[in-house]
């Protein structure tokens, strides 16, 4: 047609040219801006993922220079907005900065009139719970609030330090502890500490609130410890104060159960052991948010996470995974106030940032001097990050790690979560709690998609590629012109409607005629082929009284007749065989649970969804075998089926292929029947009476309640770009089949 | 032929596979049948039954429909705790809708019909179908206005029956005068008012809020206001004039409730009721169902936001994708130089009909509605921001979502109408001397009309079906207004709209009271297929049409 464009006819007004071109033009532009926008899809979903799997990046914002006592400091922290930080130095004044003036907001002399302070504890980043012990023996815990206010229409932030619990008197009778641990909880408080001569002390408070004044009281009760091997390094309490960590120098730790005591009155030791490998002392530990994690390092370059797991003797510390820091001993550990990520910072002045669900380092960055680390604080949000360099000067640094919590082993492995007995694949996303961790494997929702396809593939594959033989192949054309498109209106059946009749009709159904929907399956094909048979010894004249292809018309009472039969049948055969009840017998005889939304329903429902498409590419390929092969094949003296097993089929399988990949990819990717048909639930079984929770109902219900950008919106998305991927490769590979064989047609 | 070589011959594989078709074609009109018996079936009034339960020494009097039975182990039925008499294993239980909730506090009950004893069809059961509480089944007593007895049931019945349709009349003519001044002028207001905020604030944004533009913008307001004030009254005495009438109803187990006359949608005697007077309701329901708004969580009145919302949805979505669509497939076709590009572009299309609808949705709502809309929102809507115009779902992205959905279909549709024509009539044109735009504006687009068209009925019947992808687009279950409307742009692309897919997801498994919707699901369900039918076959027989003014020409 190229030659014929160029040609140009004699007459032709300069308006009927560029009206022409102007054709071209829109329509060109049009047309391929319009194929862009289909191929943005594609695009925009990668755009969409592609932060999840960038790591983080850190930059230095500003650099403080304070008096020199205030950075030899014992703690440092931030508020909210990463605006004000808090340092207590070592003459143990706690001062609070402007970070980004260096002015100084507010001070309190945490010495007060009890004397020198020899130990000093912060319960986690996240609560702001400071505890102090003094060497008269008193502890006095703080917490350091932040209140807001908008003056003239500009932030500003009051802090302040608040003691807690100033009316009660939790120290150890006047003994001073060189070390301290603390923990509060919503009913109970737990002070840990180590005295002079290594012995460790612990004490419980429980919550009393007196019902007339709502005052609250704590009564105190001191608690008997076993003993404890080692020199002290450092001791935890975890989150529900029922297990006492305590780590000794030589890398040996030893687990108090606070809970439980002994027949003696002291409490039990639950596990001890090594804690690293290759041996070496505890260089940095830390528990990490929501305080069920320990964290560790060593001085031989060991990171690692421990939480204590239920087994049949009791709990034990278990190592939960190992963190690479390439040989950096970690000098100071330190959790995130919102998620379970942590920043490890080295000896050498490395930073590496690391997320523990994840499995996943997202930066490493030296950012000191080896040796000059001196303090170090993490804000709230976890972007900025504050390092006292030497004495001198304290750095501010932005951080922009926004989603250190998906990595692919979190997505596809087997997960050691907090608080669970083992490894598992488990899909929970969000929960109530703060310190929740996520559970973002997509190996269940993955699992459930593709046990959906299998049961549905399993219903749709016999009766749509049967039929469509016996439609293309055998049918008189009459009929054929009526029951193709009859079938192939099913296509246009909206699956909403299939998904609220298996959800609300068919699984009360089968519920309830459990033993006839598997009687069905025997009795049906049984009686037709008797049928077939007592048919082909009836009369030659009564059977010639019925044109050839036409037998499906004669099936349709007898499959009814037998179907009301089985149905019918139905409480006599349960009663029968099954105690009147075939679910409870399921589920006490066979130990098999039963859903009444399960995936037999579902696969009947998404069958039904799928048959006319595979029945529809299958006919097609099917009638357009050339009708010379199979005559040549008959006049050789095959039979009908013969000619079609030897001869059509083989010629047709890569259309039937086609059509069943087609199918496949459809049965994937559909939502509204597993969505209600299924009970939604993430699990991984392949029984046939239990639900599953598919990847498309996934995002259908969880899209519109994620936070837009954050990492759960972007898994969500990565869910969708998967089926996205996984529809286009299959229905691209049957693309090509089918090509495939229309080439071979046309050579036929 | 002995069984054995019947066995060889294949024939009993033959046999089979005609099964297989035969189960397929059940399979269809069973569904389409199950849908149509349950959906149309919900509109005839069904008998009302009478009863008194009978386990041990307790006795309940019911009354209702039956509308379900099922047979249960007696068994089971025992360690539940039931005192039976039979001995037979299984016994049949229905499911009773006994109404009355407000009553009662649950609609249904399932009784043991060896329990049920001195059944009875009582002509005087009466119906009422009430605005709020599900419907009341009971015998009516008096009807009194302003607390006098105006007409008595026991004593004259003819007369109270006739008093009480006579009441009702009024308070439904009086409850649509309310509604139209509710919706239709009040809401003309707000509108009005919403759009003198969105002003003064659009000056505050720009500052150049001076003080004669707000005194102007004062003085609308004022003048809004006092009309509001008019209506509010005009209003209040309309509330007023419904009130004040009661009617007594004796429910089954002797208890007499006294309620209020402007609650009730329409008051009926099934048992009392002849043929005729069975199919005027019939009819009057099913048209309640098409013309009217939900009432009661969606659970009952009618489905016509959700018809106005699919049908107005799938236009839109017609008129973005045929242009579109068929450009795009003139250009593939046409002008695109034909090669290795061009073969994968076409795969790839193709197989964009396949991706699934849901990653559809995830993509217009993350790329449309929080993108495109968000910075819509910023650029042309800054007045009404923090609360988003375009960038929330609604209708306009739920059609563009749908349009880009089905634009794989009608492209390919449309390029296998193009690629249908013979060359020869494109030369010929050509050779006449006519351009290569006005070749395809005469000669190649009419002919590939009906090829469009075909495409077109593709997209139809996957857009009006498709949910999931609405669910995150713009669909939402109870929308407060249509999106077309009398009010200044009159079609409100930027509303959320009512669908009748996502209606039947949403009461059928979202609603509280699933049972009671069950009935109106289907009939919605119905509806759909209906609808979807219908839309088909307009677009078929026109194709048909089209394809006989062009068949002389394809030879």
């Amino acid at each position: 047609m190229s030659n014929l464009t160029t040609y140009i006819p004699a007459y032709m007004p300069t308006w009927r040219r560029y009206k022409d071109r102007l054709a071209t033009l829109t329509i060109s532009a049009g047309g391929a801006s319009v194929l862009m926008a289909i191929l943005l899809i594609f695009f925009y979903l990668l755009y969409e993922v592609m932060p999840l799997f960038n790591g983080a990046t850190i930059e230095k914002s500003n650099e403080l220079h304070l008096s020199a006592k205030n950075n030899a400091s014992v703690y440092s922290a931030m508020e909210e907005q990463g605006e004000v930080a808090l340092i207590i130095g070592s003459d143990w004044q706690a001062n609070f900065f402007n970070i980004a003036s260096s002015e100084l907001l507010e001070s309190v002399d945490l010495l007060a009139d009890s004397g020198d302070i020899i130990s000093f504890a912060s319960e986690s980043g996240d609560s702001r719970l400071l505890g102090v012990a003094h060497i008269n023996g008193r502890v006095n815990l703080f917490k350091h609030e932040y209140a807001l206010s908008y003056p003239n229409g500009e932030r500003l932030i009051t802090p302040r330090l608040e003691s807690v619990y100033a009316e009660e008197d939790l120290g150890f009778d006047g003994l001073s502890l060189k070390s301290l641990a603390i923990r509060d909880g919503e009913d109970s408080l737990t002070i840990a500490g180590i005295l002079p001569n290594n012995e460790v002390v612990v004490k419980s408070y429980a919550k009393e609130v007196d019902f007339l004044s709502d005052e609250m009281s704590l009564q105190a009760q001191r608690l008997s410890l076993p003993p404890l091997a080692g020199l002290p390094a450092a001791i935890h309490i975890d989150a529900d104060q029922r297990w006492l960590f305590f780590l000794s120098e030589d890398g040996h730790y030893s687990i108090v159960d606070l809970g439980s005591p002994d027949e003696n009155g002291i409490q039990k030791l639950a596990d001890s052991g090594l804690l690293f490998r290759n041996g070496g002392s505890v260089s940095s530990s830390a528990m990490l948010l929501g305080g069920i994690s320990l964290l560790a390092a060593s001085s031989t370059g060991e990171l690692a996470q421990y939480f204590m797991v239920r087994e049949k003797q009791g709990s034990k510390l278990q190592t939960i995974r190992h963190f690479d820091t390439g040989g950096t001993v970690v000098k100071k550990l330190l959790p995130e106030h919102r998620r379970k990520g942590f920043l490890a910072l080295g000896e050498d002045g490395l930073l590496q940032i690391f997320h523990s669900t994840a499995h996943r380092m997202v930066l490493k960055e030296k950012l000191l001097p080896e040796g000059k680390l001196s303090m170090a604080a993490i804000s709230p949000r976890g972007n900025t990050l504050l390092l006292g360099q030497g004495s001198s000067t304290i750095q501010q640094w932005k951080i922009h790690n926004e989603h250190p919590d998906v990595s692919w082993t979190a997505l596809w492995d087997k997960i050691w979560y907090e608080s669970y007995d083992q490894p598992e694949y488990i899909w929970q996303s969000s929960a109530a709690n703060n310190d929740f961790e996520p559970k973002i494997s997509f190996t269940p929702l993955a699992f459930g998609t593709l046990k959906a396809a299998f049961y549905a593939m399993l219903i749709a594959t016999p009766l749509a590629i049967c039929g469509a033989i016996y439609t293309a192949y055998f049918m008189a054309p009459a009929l054929r012109r009526k029951v193709k498109p009859l079938i192939e209106l099913m296509e246009a059946l909206p699956t909403v409607i299939l998904g609220f009749l298996a959800g609300l009709w068919l699984a009360p159904f089968i519920e309830d005629k459990l033993t006839s929907v598997f009687t069905v399956m025997l009795i049906v094909p049984i009686g037709i082929l008797l049928f077939a048979f007592l048919w082909s010894r009836m009369p030659m004249a009564f059977r010639t009284a019925v044109p050839e292809g036409w037998h499906p018309a004669l099936l349709v009472p007898v499959i009814c007749l037998l179907g009301y039969l089985c149905f019918a049948l139905n409480d006599a055969m349960e009663l029968l065989f099954f105690g009147g009840d075939m679910r409870k017998w399921i589920t006490n005889e066979l130990g098999i649970s039963f859903d009444q939304r399960n995936a037999m329903v579902v696969g009947i429902a998404m069958g039904m969804a799928v048959i006319p498409t595979i029945f529809s590419i299958a006919e097609d390929a099917i009638f357009s075998v050339p009708k010379h092969l199979s005559y040549g094949s008959l006049a050789l003296g095959a039979t009908p089926w013969q000619t079609l097993v030897g001869v059509v089929l083989p010629t047709a399988s890569p259309g039937i292929f086609s059509g069943l990949m087609i199918g496949m990819g459809r049965a994937v990717g559909e939502t509204m029947i597993v969505l209600m048909a299924t009970g939604n639930t993430p699990i991984m079984d392949a029984n046939i009476f239990e639900g599953m929770r598919t990847m498309a109902a996934n995002i259908a219900v969880e899209v519109p309640e994620a936070e837009v950008d954050s990492s759960h919106y972007r898994v969500l998305f990565l869910g969708a770009f998967v089926l996205f991927m996984f529809t286009f490769i299959i229905n691209t590979a049957a693309e090509l089949i089918r090509q495939r064989l229309r080439t071979r047609y046309g050579s036929l | 032929m002995s069984a054995a070589n019947w066995l060889r011959s294949g024939e009993p594989m033959i046999w089979l596979n005609a099964a297989a078709v035969s189960m397929c074609v059940i399979a269809v009109v069973g569904l389409v049948g199950l849908l149509a018996v349950r959906g149309f079936g919900h509109f005839w009034p069904s008998q009302i039954v009478q009863g008194t339960i009978v386990s041990g020494e307790s006795r309940t009097a019911v009354m209702g429909e039956a509308v379900d039975k099922v047979s249960v182990l007696g068994e089971q039925l025992r360690e539940a705790g039931f005192i039976l008499e039979g001995n037979s294993e299984f016994f049949d239980r229905t499911l009773l809708k006994q109404g009355n909730r407000d009553v009662y506090g649950s609609d249904f009950v399932w009784i043991i019909d060896e329990q049920m004893k001195d059944n009875a069809v009582p002509f005087n059961a009466l119906v009422v179908e009430r605005m709020e509480w599900g419907n009341l089944y009971g015998f009516l007593e008096t009807i009194r206005s302003q607390g006098n007895v105006i007409a008595d049931y026991t004593t004259d019945p003819d007369k109270a029956w006739a008093i009480l349709q006579r009441e009702v009349k009024k308070i439904i003519a009086i409850r649509e005068d309310i509604y139209s001044l509710e919706r239709v002028e009040i809401g003309h207001i707000n509108h009005a008012m919403e759009g003198l905020r969105l002003q003064q604030r659009g000056h505050e944004l720009k500052g150049a809020l001076s003080p004669a533009t707000q005194a102007d913008l004062a003085a609308q307001r004022a003048t809004l206001n006092k009309q509001y004030k008019a209506l509010q009254g005009e209003l209040q005495q309309l509330y007023q004039s419904m009130s004040g009438i009661e009617y007594t109803v004796a429910l089954a187990d002797g208890r007499k409730v006294e309620l209020p006359l402007d609650k009730v949608v329409r008051a009926y005697r099934p048992n009392a009721m002849g043929i005729f007077a069975k199919s005027g309701l019939y009819l009057e329901r099913l048209w309640e169902f098409l013309s009217a708004e939900p009432r009661e969580a969606n659970t009952e009145g009618g489905v016509f936001p959700a018809i106005f919302g699919t049908v107005m949805m799938v236009l839109l979505m017609s008129i973005i994708v045929t242009p579109f669509g068929v450009i795009a497939a003139v250009y593939l076709r046409e002008y695109a130089k034909q090669g290795f590009i061009t073969r994968t572009i076409r795969i790839a299309v193709n197989n964009l009909a396949g991706v699934p609808s849901i990653v559809y949705g995830v993509f217009g709502l993350g790329f449309f509605v929080y993108f495109v809309g968000g910075e819509l929102d910023q650029l042309l809507f800054p007045a009404a921001l923090p609360s988003p115009t375009f960038g929330t779902p609604g209708l306009m992205w739920a059609s563009l979502t749908l349009a880009l959905l089905t634009l794989p279909v009608v492209i390919v549709a449309t390029e296998e109408g193009l690629a249908r024509i013979p060359k020869s009539l494109r030369e010929g044109s050509l050779a006449l001397g006519a351009t290569r735009a006005e070749t395809l504006w005469r000669v190649v687009l009419p002919m590939a009309s009906p090829a469009m068209m075909t495409g077109l009925i593709l997209a139809v019947a996957r857009a009006a079906g498709e949910v999931a992808p609405l669910m995150l687009v713009g669909v939402v279950k109870l929308a407060p207004s249509l999106p077309v409307d009398g009010n200044y742009p009159f079609i409100h692309l930027d509303q959320k709209f009512m669908h009748l897919g996502f209606h039947i997801y949403d009461v059928g498994f979202q609603s509280p009271n699933v049972e009671a919707a069950r009935p109106l699901v289907y009939a919605t369900a119905l509806l759909l297929v209906g609808l979807i039918a219908l839309l088909n076959l307009t677009a078929v027989a026109m194709r048909n049409r089209l394809r006989e003014r062009y068949k002389s020409l394809d030879t």
